[in-house]
């Protein structure tokens, strides 16, 4: 990219600034997910799974669905992998016990997964797939709510359903049981 | 506000210097605050507990930050024997930044907001602080140490189940503004007194102490300190980080309640406007034909007035923090899940419901109605005037009559220079 | 140089490989809890480019059913969580080991 032409006018440069950012966020998406999967202690494997998702709310913001990035913030960040960690730190002995796969599993889950790769990347760059993102001015909250109560309204109340279901079954399967059987 | 003031330049580079300087100004606030609100806490803790506080450093102790700050420059850089190295290292950042990265959508002018366009401006504080929680229980465990842990979980704990009295306080005022966005909230509330959203229905008006208490909790501000509880847990979660790492963390504490304490002034409190509509007339006057100074000044005075009201929410919660004991984990988890939690969701209810059922003046104060027109508020929204009439007058009886007892102790206590130098306490 | 909808669907596939690598590979069960949570990621932001780059409406009023539709993923993913956890908790409370290569009670 010639630089010093970005100077004169404003249009090119926001378009190159999107794009440093969609491959910053990108490769912290990737690079977390890489050490989830190869980090044999758990809490560093937790702390990758944040980093990635923080890489995956910043591509949300880059898509233009900002409440989507603030919802993934808020539910998955700092809920589900807060309650991950709890887990993890209940049912470690030790914080740094960790568990070796053997050879030979870990042999073949990389080959399934290079195999993966490959098909999927394969069947995306063959595919109709090299557009231009359609224009928006943005995508307006009201209308998520209007959605969300109009037309998946009832998606919505059976998503609350099932929240207080896993609500009080997990609160059961988790409760300790003093009874000797 | 480039835009506005230098409109003939233009290109990559100086946008990149216009950025340059904003994050500059950022750290300064960040560092600013972090050292006035140090030198507050200790002044004031001592003032309320019958002693001077620092006042060997400078004038009244103003250097005694300062003398802080290169002292934990200058201490050894300690990392415990069986922590977790990256994971030390990594936790003070991830505590550090989330409050940072909230400044971006503060208002403090109708236009020194650094990124106005987000739609989801509120929420969007609300979720980046929710990332501050991994911070603190990284800190925690990574230190190796079981009094960490035992303040990391509590905190946890803590932080997590207060943030939904807060979401819930949050949206029941959203719900009585209509939007998420900061700058237009502050546009909301520009006509005076009357018009700020904690007057604008009782529910709201409930919901921002709710919403106060909460705040506490969630930035682990006593009463709720247990976390760091001096007295238990040597120092909680921070309690193996010495030098510039717990200098981290303590920066990330007061720009975290300085946000808070933002976002309740922003919401609640009018955001920049004063209580006489001043502003927000002179705003509309000149937005009719933009020059760049004049927007200027308007947004310095603008930015002035937010920060004195946010730099009173401050003062009120380091009040509350020498004045009130500390209670149990359990204590704080049940004032959490059975008094606070029941009581937003009566308010959403409530606030949701008078939404519905009251009309209320909509829109801009000066640019879409007169905000002191009596006669049309009667004539098109009594109920909402009356509402908001009788809460304006309550909210400032109580202002008046706190203003009216400092000034009491001042001019019946002692002087207020010889109660700041005098080495002899109050007999 | 834009960024295309095939940019993002690459990402979204890397994502996915290393969540199964990582159900393959871990023997701690949480470990395999997060990554199922990598694939439902990676699921999401399949949906919510998909959305972002044709989503049939106009300029005005785009349609937000990707969006909507990511949303429920995230609560739902949210809940399988915290089911998830509960059960791990029962079985390190019987077995005491979190290790999944020991939860063979049923083997042969």
């Amino acid at each position: 990219m010639n630089f010093l032409a970005l100077t004169t006018s404003t249009a090119d440069w926001s378009a190159a600034a999107g794009v440093t950012l969609f491959y910053l966020f990108a490769a912290l998406s990737v690079v977390s997910a890489l050490s989830v999967a190869v980090s044999k202690n758990i809490v560093r494997a937790a702390v990758g799974l944040l980093m990635s998702l923080l890489g995956v709310a910043g591509l949300y913001f880059l898509l233009h669905a900002e409440f989507l990035a603030a919802v993934q913030l808020v539910v998955y960040a700092g809920g589900t992998l807060i309650l991950i960690v709890f887990g993890i730190m209940l049912t470690s002995k030790s914080p740094f016990s960790h568990y070796e796969p053997k050879t030979r599993e870990v042999v073949i889950a990389i080959g399934v997964g290079m195999v993966l790769l490959a098909a999927i990347v394969g069947a995306i760059l063959s595919g109709p797939f090299a557009v231009v993102g359609v224009e928006t001015e943005g995508y307006p909250i009201t209308q998520l709510g209007q959605a969300l109560l109009g037309d998946y309204l009832v998606p919505f109340e059976l998503a609350s359903v099932l929240l207080l279901a896993v609500m009080i079954g997990a609160a059961y399967l988790a409760k300790s049981r003093r009874r000797e059987s | 506000m480039r835009a506005l003031l230098f409109p003939q330049w233009d290109g990559l580079w100086v946008v990149l210097a216009w950025n340059a300087l904003l994050v500059g100004v950022f750290v300064g606030i960040v560092s600013v605050v972090g050292m006035m609100s140090i030198w507050a806490e200790r002044k004031l803790a001592g003032h309320m507990q019958s002693r001077l506080g620092p006042n060997r450093v400078g004038p009244v102790g103003l250097l005694q930050s300062l003398a802080d700050g290169l002292k934990l420059m200058l201490k050894e850089d300690l990392i415990p024997q069986g922590a977790d190295r990256l994971l030390f290292r990594l936790a003070p950042y991830l505590s550090f930044i989330p409050p940072f990265v909230a400044l971006i959508v503060l208002p403090f002018g109708p236009q020194f907001v650094y990124e106005s366009r987000l739609s989801v401006g509120l929420f969007w504080i609300l979720a980046i602080l929710s990332v501050e929680i991994m911070g603190v229980i990284l800190a925690g465990w990574a230190s190796n140490n079981k009094w960490s842990i035992y303040g990391a979980m509590r905190e946890a704990c803590q932080m997590v189940s207060y943030e939904i009295p807060l979401g819930l306080s949050i949206i029941v005022a959203v719900a009585a503004a209509g939007t998420l966005n900061l700058v237009e909230l502050g546009h909301l509330q520009s006509g005076g007194l009357h018009t700020w959203l904690i007057f604008r229905n009782p529910f709201v008006f409930m919901a921002f102490f709710v919403y106060f208490v909460a705040s506490l909790a969630s930035n682990k501000r006593a009463p709720f300190d247990l976390p760091e509880s001096e007295s238990e847990l040597v120092a909680g979660f921070h309690t193996e980080y010495s030098g510039m790492r717990f200098a981290f963390f303590f920066f990330a504490e007061y720009t975290a309640v300085f946000v808070v304490s933002a976002i309740q002034v922003a919401l609640f409190l009018g955001g920049w406007n004063d209580p006489f509509g001043l502003l927000g007339q002179w705003y509309r006057h000149a937005a009719a034909a933009p020059r760049g100074m004049e927007i200027f000044w308007i947004n310095v005075v603008a930015a002035a007035i937010f920060s004195a009201k946010t730099t009173l929410i401050v003062f009120v919660q380091m009040w509350l923090r020498w004045t009130l004991p500390r209670p149990r984990i359990d204590q704080v988890l049940y004032a959490c899940v059975k008094v606070l939690l029941p009581m937003s969701c009566v308010l959403l209810l409530g606030g949701v419901l008078w939404e519905y059922f009251v009309p209320s003046r909509l829109g801009a104060p000066w640019f879409n109605y007169q905000p002191w027109n009596v006669y049309q508020w009667w004539k098109l929204a009594p109920g909402s005037l009356l509402t908001q009439g009788l809460l304006s007058l309550i909210g400032l009886g109580v202002v008046l009559w706190l203003t009216a007892a400092m000034l009491h102790a001042a001019i019946t206590g002692r002087g207020l220079q010889k109660r700041l130098t005098d080495p002899e306490p109050l007999g | 140089m834009e960024i295309y909808l095939h940019h993002y669907l690459i990402v979204a596939a890397a994502l996915f490989v290393c969540g199964l690598c990582t159900i393959l590979v871990k023997r701690n069960a949480i470990g395999i809890l997060l990554g199922v949570e990598l694939i439902l990621n990676a699921a999401n932001v399949n949906l919510v480019a998909f959305n972002h780059f044709s989503h049939g409406g106009t300029l005005a009023a785009p349609r937000l059913d990707g969006q909507i539709f990511a949303l429920f993923v995230i609560v739902l993913a949210a809940a399988e969580a915290a089911v998830a956890l509960a059960i791990f908790l029962n079985f390190y409370n019987n077995f005491s080991t979190i290790d999944v290569e020991r939860a063979n009670n049923l083997k042969g």
